[in-house]
């Protein structure tokens, strides 16, 4: 008992948990979703609390909220994630770069559109994606590259 | 593009309507300066003087799920109270403390408004009459000061003697409350 309590202590509040997140994930889920994005939203942190009582430590938890909102997302979206099937060498993209190509990820398909917003817009490394789409690492990269490649087409 | 309150005002009732928060907090303002309030579903559980580090001390007693919420009925009574317009409390109360402080709180808890007692005679009352000294800790450590009363917990010459939250605060709230102080 007192093990599992010490062992607990890097958790913050949930209260400052929700305020270092709230907007990121809110802007995130509107890229995703548009209008639909409140009522994501307001889901993504219910069930962040549902399962806050069940967390072990306290690491990580921008790159957990976000894979909750990718989840969210995906169930509204009602996709099942997936690596896309031609296997083509990946692409990155520098930052600036994605800046002027950003506003076009909105025609992107959902799983690309998550991966790429997830890489570029809020710099998660690709395992925190991976586990954001419970998808492979492999998937996740590939998801991100056939995004870029078809925003580089759509520019 | 940002969390409006209307959105954040619906994602926090949703949240306490569904049973998720260990404890809910608020910070709220008084004539004794800000008040950190808290309760659980069982009641009011911690008022605090210090407000920085109060959600940190919510999380190892009560659990990390701790929300920022109004507390209207904690806040209405306090009001109340700070006003002059009530001399006891109708709250709920979650005491989450061992045996012999809770044994000692709830003496003190019939200590009545405006009057003043010792660590001695509350001790006796408490059904430890040699404890005065251990009592004078569970008075430092009171987890609900205003509504549970230590402020009217005094020494046996009639000196203050200390409060947790400055004896210029416990000097206000005896005054508040017509105490005759001796010194």
């Amino acid at each position: 008992m007192m093990a599992a309590v010490a062992q607990r202590q890097g958790i913050p509040p949930f209260e400052r948990f929700y305020q270092a997140h709230r907007e990121e994930v809110l802007a995130y889920l509107r890229r995703l979703l548009g209008q639909r994005a409140e009522d994501a939203w307001q889901e993504t942190f219910l069930r962040a609390l549902r399962a806050y009582d069940r967390l072990e430590h306290g690491r990580h938890l921008r790159a957990w909220v976000f894979t909750i909102a990718t989840r969210v997302a995906m169930d509204e979206l009602r996709v099942k994630p997936r690596a896309p099937l031609e296997a083509e060498p990946a692409v990155e993209l520098r930052r600036d770069a994605f800046r002027e190509i950003e506003h076009l990820t909105d025609d992107l398909p959902p799983t690309e559109r998550a991966a790429v917003v997830l890489r570029y817009a809020y710099d998660l490394p690709y395992d925190d994606i991976a586990a954001a789409l419970g998808s492979s690492e492999e998937a996740a990269r590939a998801a991100a590259s056939s995004g870029v490649r078809r925003l580089r087409r759509s520019q | 593009m940002t969390v409006d309150e209307q959105l954040d005002a619906r994602f926090r009732a949703a949240a306490i309507r569904e049973g998720l928060v260990d404890v809910r907090y608020d910070v709220i303002d008084s004539p004794v300066g800000e008040l950190a309030i808290a309760a659980t579903d069982g009641g009011l559980c911690r008022i605090s003087y210090q407000v920085d580090g109060f959600d940190d001390e919510l999380v190892r007693v009560f659990g990390a799920r701790v929300l920022r919420a109004p507390l209207d009925d904690v806040r209405r009574e306090l009001d109340e109270y700070f006003d002059g317009t009530r001399r006891t409390f109708d709250l709920q109360l979650d005491l989450r403390v061992a045996r012999f402080h809770e044994d000692v709180l709830t003496a003190l808890d019939r200590v009545p408004y405006g009057a003043t007692t010792t660590y001695g005679a509350l001790a006796r009352e408490a059904g430890h009459p040699t404890a005065a000294r251990a009592v004078g800790t569970v008075m430092n450590r009171n987890p609900i000061p205003i509504v549970l009363p230590c402020h009217r917990v005094v020494g046996a010459n009639g000196s203050l003697t200390g409060y947790a939250g400055g004896l210029d605060r416990k000097r206000l709230l005896l005054r508040l409350e017509g105490a005759t102080l001796a010194l």
